[in-house]
C-alpha cells in the first residue's frame, strides 16, 4: 500500500521547479560509498486484506483470551465503557500533534487540564502532569525528583513495590549519585516499620512504598509518611492499582509528599504490558522540580478561558541537560482515555467499582483460604490481590488449572524466592461470582484428588 | 540608555558599586532578550560567589538563561520583590528589576569589566 | 462557536453515566474497618453519558490534526496515520493480552515483537534491537547507558559526551541524566558538524558524539564516516539520534555510516499516531559489541517459538514495566509491512522531493541561513519579515487563520527566529501549494499591513494566549470558586 498523494503530473511539475530532471538528484549529498545499493530486504508491500490475513495468522497464536484469568500484579483487567473506545478513536484525538500550539489544541489542553484536576482530586494533591510512560518510570521520576530537592542520596524503597518498577529505578539511578537501601515486609505483609525506623537517617532523601502493595496489602500510609517526615525525607506513595483511591482515602491527606503511579486500569486495555499511563502527583511547593508537561489555564487577547502548556522552563527543550527530565513525548492519549473513563464513572461510579472489587476479592479471599491446603498468606487488608499459598507447592496447581481453562494467579516464587509455593490472585469486578466459585471448586477437587 | 556609574558583563549583567558593596542585575538587551520575565532563582544571603560564578537563573516563558556573578564577593541581600513580582526585571531592569546586593572581596575584579559605552559598542557588535 | 466549559463546571449530584451489575457476593460491611477511608472523592464529576459525549466530542472540534490538514513540523515527521493500522493493534488477541501472561498462551505477541526487531535492523543496519523505550527520549537515555555500561565494564565510564549545537533538547537532557556532563561542539557554515572542532574536543574523557543526520536544518552529515573514525580512534561511540530517518529508508542506513547505536521514533518514521502527544516508542539499535547490555528481556526465537531471556548479567537492567508500549509496535510493524520494500523507499524520495518543492517556493520571501542541500526538511528564519517588526512567532498564529498548523519554531537554537519545515511525503501537492501560497501572502501583509500579522490568530477557536501569566501564576487544577482564596 502507498500513502503518497502525487500524480506523475504533480511530480513531474514539482521536479521542474526544483530544477531536476531524476530525484537521485536530490540525494547528491550523501557519498556514493553510503548509499545502500540493493533493495531493503523487506518483503514485497501488502494489500489492505493481505495484511489483516497476515495479523491474523499471527492473532492465532495467541490464546490467552479464551482463559480465565485471576492474573494482576500491575496490570489489570477492568470494564471499560464502550464510550472510552467510541470517543477516544475519534481523528481529532488520535491524530493530534503535541499542544505546542495552544490557538489549535484547545480540545488536547482542556482534556489534559481535566485529567490532571482529576489526578489531583483522587491523590489529594495540588499539581498533576500530563503523563509519564508507566508506573514505573513514573515512580523512579518521583525518586530523581527527591533526589534533587533534597540534595541527599539515600532512598529507602520496599520491598514490596512491584519487583518490575524496582528494577526500573535502579536502572534510572544506576549512573547518578544515589544509593537504594530495600525495606522488607512484616509477617501481615505490611511495610516493616520496624525496619524502617532502623534504615531511616539524615541521609535519607525520601521513603518509597506501594500501595495497595504488590501481595495486594492496603499500607498504613500515615504511619509512614510521619516516619519518613521525621528525618525531613520525602514520603512517595506509588499506587498501581488507582481504583483503589475510589474507596481509599486520599495519599495526599496521609501524608504523601509525591503520588506516583500506573493508570492502566482506568480506560486501558491489558495491551501486553503497552502503552499504559505513568501519572505522578506531588504538593505545591514542589512544581519547579516537577517532571513532565503540564497544562494551565489562562485567558485569550479577548479575555476568553484558554489553556496552554505551561512552567515550560523546567523541560528538556528548554532547559536542556538540566532539565527535570529528558521526557518529551508522553502518553497523552492514553491520559485521554483516561479521563473520559473517569468523567464516565464520575463519583458514584468510581466508588462503586472499588467496593465491587474489594467485596469479591475479599469473597474469593475467605472461600479459597478455607480449602485444605491452601492458606491465606498475610493478615493485612486485601483491595483486589491477595497472596496464597499452597501446601504442596503452586506450579503443579497451576498446571492442573490450566488444563481446566483457568489461571490461577502469579506464580510469586519467580519474584520472591521465600515465597515460591505461593501465588498472587486478582480478583475485580470482571469476575462473576460463579466464576470465583468455579475456581473454589475446581481446587477443592484437586486438593481431594491427592 | 545605559547609566555611566555602572559596570558591565558580557554575558549581559550590570554592577554599581557604591563604598565596597555593589547591586548587581541584568541588562535591558538582556531582558528584551528573554521576553516576559516568570520566575528569578536567586542565590541565598551570605553564599559566597566567585567571579563568573553562576549565582542563579533568570526564566521567561520560553528561555532560561544563568545569571552570573560579576564580581567575587558575599550575598549581604536578595531582592524578594522578584518572587511576586518578577515583572520587575522586565520593567525596570536597572533598578527595581536588581538582583542581589554583594560585599565585594577585591574592587581590583571591576577592571575585568567593561564600561557603559563599551557594552554599547558590544551591542552593536552582536550578530543578527 | 459555544465555548466549551470544564466537566466540573456541568457537574452536578446524582446524574449517572455508567453502572455496574449488582454486586453478586454477599457484601461485608467490616471490610472497610480498619482501613482509611474517603466519604467522597471531593471535586470529582457527576455527569450523564450525552454530556460526555457530546464535551470530548466539542473538544475534539477545537483540534487541529492530521486527519483534517497538514503539520508541517521540521524534526517530526507527521505524516498521515494509517487507519488500518488502528483495527489492527485494537484485535481482541492483541489487545485482551496480560503482559504477565503464560509464554505459550501469547506466542503471537512475541512474534510481533521479534519481526519487528529484525525488520528495523534491516532498514538501518544494525545488528540488534530493543523495543523497550516508550518514546525518543527514553531510547536516548537506553543508548547512554549502554555505552556507558560497555565503558565502565572496561574500566573507565568517561566524562563528556559531545554534542552539536543543532541538537534537540532530549540528547543533552538524555545524556546528562546518564551521568555525562555535556560538551557542544559548533557547526560550521555550512551547517554540519566542524570535523576541526570535533577533533579537538575528541579525547580520551569523551564517551560519545551524539549526532541526528541528516541533522536539524535538514542537511546530510556528509563526514558522518570520518567523524566515526575520530570519535572510534579514541575509545569513543557514535550516537544517532533518529528522528529525521524519514529521509534515509531505502536509501542508507546509519549502521553502514559506521555509527554504534541508534534511536527510532515509530510516531515520526514509522506513521503511529501521535496521540495529541503521545503514546509513542524509542526503538534502541545496537551493533554487536553492545548487544550484551541491552534492557531485559531480550526476545529469543528457537524453531518457531519464542522465549524471554531474562538470563542477561551484563544488561542495564529494565526501562519498562513490561516490554514498551507494545500496542504502537504493532501499528509500526503493519506500516512496514504494508508498504513493503518499494513503498518504503518511495516514504523518503518523496518526502525530500515535498520538502525541496516546498523550499524552491519560498526561499526568496523566507531567508535561509544555511545555503546547504537539504533533504527533508529545511529551516526558514525571520529574517526579512524581523525588518517590518513580524517575528517568527507571528508567522506562525497567522498561518492559523490560513487553516494551517505552524511549522516547527526556535529551533534548532543556532537560527535565529527559526521556521523549521517538513511537509513528509504523505501530503499532496495541492494542500503543499496551500501552505505556500499562505506563506507568500504572510510575507506581503508583514510588509504591507504587519498588524494584522502581530495580532493573528484572528479567527482560531481562541485568540492569542497569554503564556506569561500562566507561567508567572500557574492555574493547574479546576477548583470550586469557594475555595479560591
Amino acid at each position: 500500500m502507498s500513502y503518497i498523494s502525487l500524480s506523475d503530473k504533480d511530480r513531474k511539475e514539482m521536479m521542474a521547479k526544483i530544477g531536476i530532471s531524476s530525484l537521485d538528484e536530490l540525494f547528491s549529498t550523501i557519498p556514493k560509498d553510503i548509499m545502500l545499493k540493493r533493495e531493503l530486504n523487506v518483503p514485497s508491500p501488502m494489500t489492505e486484506l493481505e495484511l489483516i490475513q497476515f495479523f491474523e495468522k499471527i492473532t492465532q497464536k495467541n490464546s490467552y483470551q479464551n482463559y480465565l484469568s485471576f492474573l494482576g500484579a500491575g496490570a489489570y483487567s477492568h470494564v471499560i465503557p464502550y464510550i472510552v473506545d467510541y470517543l477516544s478513536s475519534r481523528g481529532e484525538f488520535i491524530s493530534p500533534y503535541t499542544p505546542y500550539q495552544p490557538e489549535v489544541s484547545q480540545g488536547t489542553l482542556q482534556i489534559i487540564f481535566e485529567f490532571q484536576t482529576l489526578i489531583c482530586q483522587l491523590t489529594g494533591m495540588d499539581i498533576a502532569n500530563a503523563s509519564l510512560y508507566d508506573g514505573a518510570s513514573a515512580a523512579a521520576e518521583a525518586v530523581l525528583m527527591a533526589h534533587r530537592l533534597k540534595g541527599k542520596s539515600k532512598v529507602i524503597i520496599a520491598k514490596t513495590l512491584h519487583p518490575h518498577y524496582r528494577r526500573v529505578i535502579q536502572t534510572y539511578v544506576k549512573n547518578l549519585e544515589v544509593e537504594i537501601e530495600e525495606i522488607k515486609y512484616s509477617e501481615t505483609g505490611e511495610f516493616d516499620l520496624k525496619d524502617l525506623r532502623k534504615k531511616l537517617d539524615d541521609k535519607t532523601a525520601a521513603v518509597v512504598f506501594q500501595s495497595p502493595n504488590f501481595m495486594g496489602i492496603i499500607e498504613n500510609l500515615k504511619k509512614i509518611s510521619d516516619l519518613a517526615h521525621s528525618v525531613q525525607a520525602l514520603s512517595i506513595a506509588v499506587v498501581t492499582e488507582p481504583v483503589s483511591l475510589g474507596i481509599l482515602e486520599a495519599p495526599g491527606k496521609l501524608g504523601a509528599d509525591i503520588v506516583a503511579g500506573e493508570g492502566q486500569s482506568f480506560g486501558l486495555p491489558l495491551s501486553f504490558g503497552g502503552p499504559y499511563l505513568g501519572f505522578m502527583a506531588c504538593c505545591k511547593e514542589y512544581i519547579r522540580q516537577f517532571p513532565g508537561r503540564i497544562a494551565g489555564q489562562t485567558k485569550d487577547v479577548d479575555g476568553k478561558r484558554g489553556f496552554v502548556l505551561t512552567l515550560s522552563t523546567r523541560e528538556q527543550h528548554i532547559r536542556r541537560e538540566r532539565a527535570t527530565s529528558n521526557i518529551c513525548t508522553n502518553q497523552a492519549w492514553c491520559a485521554l482515555r483516561a479521563t473520559i473513563f473517569l468523567e464516565t464513572l464520575g463519583q458514584e461510579g468510581l466508588k462503586e467499582l472499588a467496593w465491587q472489587n474489594i467485596q469479591k476479592a475479599n469473597y474469593a479471599l475467605d472461600k479459597l483460604s478455607q480449602i485444605k491446603g491452601i492458606k491465606r498468606k498475610f493478615k493485612g487488608n486485601s483491595f483486589n490481590e491477595f497472596v496464597l499459598e499452597f501446601s504442596g507447592g503452586f506450579e503443579k496447581i497451576s498446571r492442573s488449572l490450566r488444563k481446566k481453562g483457568i489461571i490461577g494467579g502469579l506464580n510469586l516464587g519467580e519474584y520472591y524466592p521465600e515465597l515460591k509455593k505461593c501465588a498472587l490472585v486478582c480478583v475485580t469486578e470482571m469476575h462473576k461470582r460463579e466464576e470465583i466459585d468455579k475456581l473454589a471448586a475446581i481446587l477443592e477437587e484437586g486438593v481431594k484428588e491427592k | 540608555m545605559y547609566p555611566d556609574d555602572f559596570y558591565y558583563t558580557k554575558d549581559h549583567e550590570w554592577i554599581q558599586v557604591k563604598g565596597g558593596k555593589a547591586t548587581v542585575g541584568i541588562t535591558d538587551f538582556a531582558q528584551k532578550q528573554l521576553g516576559d520575565v516568570v520566575y528569578v532563582e536567586l542565590p541565598k544571603v551570605g553564599k559566597k560567589l566567585e567571579f563568573h560564578q553562576s549565582m542563579g537563573v533568570i526564566e521567561s516563558v520560553k528561555a532560561v538563561s544563568d545569571v552570573y556573578s560579576p564580581v567575587s564577593g558575599e550575598v549581604i541581600e536578595v531582592n524578594k520583590g522578584l518572587d511576586d513580582s518578577p515583572e520587575l526585571v522586565n520593567q525596570d531592569p536597572h533598578g527595581k528589576g536588581w538582583f542581589i546586593r554583594l560585599k565585594i572581596k577585591d574592587e581590583a575584579e571591576l577592571e575585568k569589566l567593561i564600561t557603559a559605552s563599551e557594552y554599547e559598542e558590544f551591542l552593536e557588535g552582536i550578530e543578527e | 462557536m459555544i465555548r466549551e466549559p470544564l466537566i466540573f463546571e456541568i457537574s452536578e449530584k446524582g446524574k449517572k453515566a455508567f453502572s455496574l451489575p449488582e454486586l453478586d457476593v454477599p457484601s461485608k460491611k467490616d471490610l472497610l474497618r480498619n482501613l482509611p477511608v474517603r466519604d467522597e472523592i471531593e471535586g470529582f464529576p457527576q455527569v450523564s453519558e450525552v454530556e460526555i459525549v457530546r464535551h470530548f466530542t466539542r473538544l475534539s472540534q477545537t483540534n487541529h490534526c492530521i486527519d483534517v490538514g497538514f503539520y508541517p513540523l521540521g524534526s517530526c515527521t507527521m505524516k498521515y496515520n494509517p487507519k488500518i493500522n488502528e483495527k489492527i493493534a485494537s484485535l481482541l488477541e492483541f489487545n485482551s493480552s496480560h503482559p504477565a501472561a503464560p509464554l505459550d498462551l501469547i506466542q503471537g505477541n512475541l512474534e510481533v515483537l521479534k519481526t519487528t526487531e529484525e525488520l528495523l535492523a534491516e532498514l538501518t543496519g544494525m545488528d540488534a534491537f530493543s523495543l523497550q523505550p516508550s518514546a525518543g527520549a527514553q531510547g536516548e537515555l537506553v543508548g547512554m547507558m549502554l555505552i556507558r555500561a560497555y565503558l565502565e565494564e572496561r574500566g573507565n565510564p568517561r566524562k563528556i559526551v559531545l554534542i552539536p549545537d543543532s541538537a534537540h533538547g532530549t540528547n543533552p537532557s538524555s545524556a546528562h541524566l546518564c551521568g555525562y556532563r555535556v560538551q557542544e561542539i559548533r557547526s560550521n557554515k555550512k551547517g554540519t558538524i566542524d570535523l576541526k572542532s570535533l577533533s579537538q574536543n575528541m579525547t580520551e574523557e569523551v564517551a560519545a558524539l551524539m549526532i541526528t543526520n541528516p541533522n536539524t536544518l535538514g542537511v546530510f552529515e556528509a563526514d558522518i564516516k570520518k567523524m566515526a573514525k575520530i570519535v572510534h580512534s579514541k575509545g569513543g561511540f557514535v550516537y544517532m539520534d533518529g528522528a529525521n530517518m524519514n529521509a534515509l529508508i531505502g536509501v542508507c542506513r546509519p549502521g553502514d555510516m559506521d555509527v554504534d547505536v541508534i534511536h527510532l521514533n515509530l510516531h515520526k518514521t514509522f506513521s503511529t499516531p501521535h496521540g495529541g502527544g503521545g503514546p509513542g516508542s524509542g526503538p534502541v539499535g545496537v551493533k554487536r559489541m553492545l548487544k550484551p547490555y541491552l534492557p531485559l528481556p531480550i526476545i529469543e526465537r528457537k524453531e518457531e517459538k519464542y522465549f524471554l531471556n531474562f538470563d542477561r548479567p551484563k544488561s542495564i537492567g529494565k526501562v519498562h514495566s513490561f516490554y514498551g508500549n507494545f500496542l504502537v509496535i504493532v501499528k509500526a510493524l503493519a506500516y512496514i509491512l504494508s508498504l513493503g520494500h518499494e513503498g518504503l523507499k518511495e516514504v523518503s524520495e518523496v518526502a525530500v522531493l515535498n520538502s525541496n518543492y516546498v523550499r524552491k517556493s519560498l526561499e526568496r520571501e523566507y531567508y535561509l541561513k544555511y545555503k546547504t542541500p537539504t533533504l527533508h526538511e529545511c529551516v526558514f528564519s525571520d529574517k526579512f519579515q524581523r525588518e517590518h517588526g513580524v517575528g517568527n512567532i507571528d508567522i506562525a498564529k497567522r498561518l492559523i487563520d490560513f487553516g494551517l498548523h505552524p511549522p516547527t519554531m526556535s529551533f534548532p537554537l543556532i537560527v535565529r527566529g527559526a521556521l523549521m519545515t517538513e511537509p513528509t511525503e504523505t501530503e499532496s501537492k495541492r494542500d503543499l501549494d496551500l501552505f505556500i501560497d499562505a506563506m507568500k501572502q504572510i510575507s506581503k501583509e508583514a510588509k504591507k499591513n504587519p498588524e494584522v500579522v502581530r495580532s493573528a490568530p484572528h479567527t482560531s477557536y481562541v485568540r492569542r494566549l497569554d503564556e506569561t501569566s500562566a507561567a508567572r501564576n500557574p492555574v493547574l487544577m479546576w477548583m470550586e470558586k469557594k475555595k479560591i482564596k
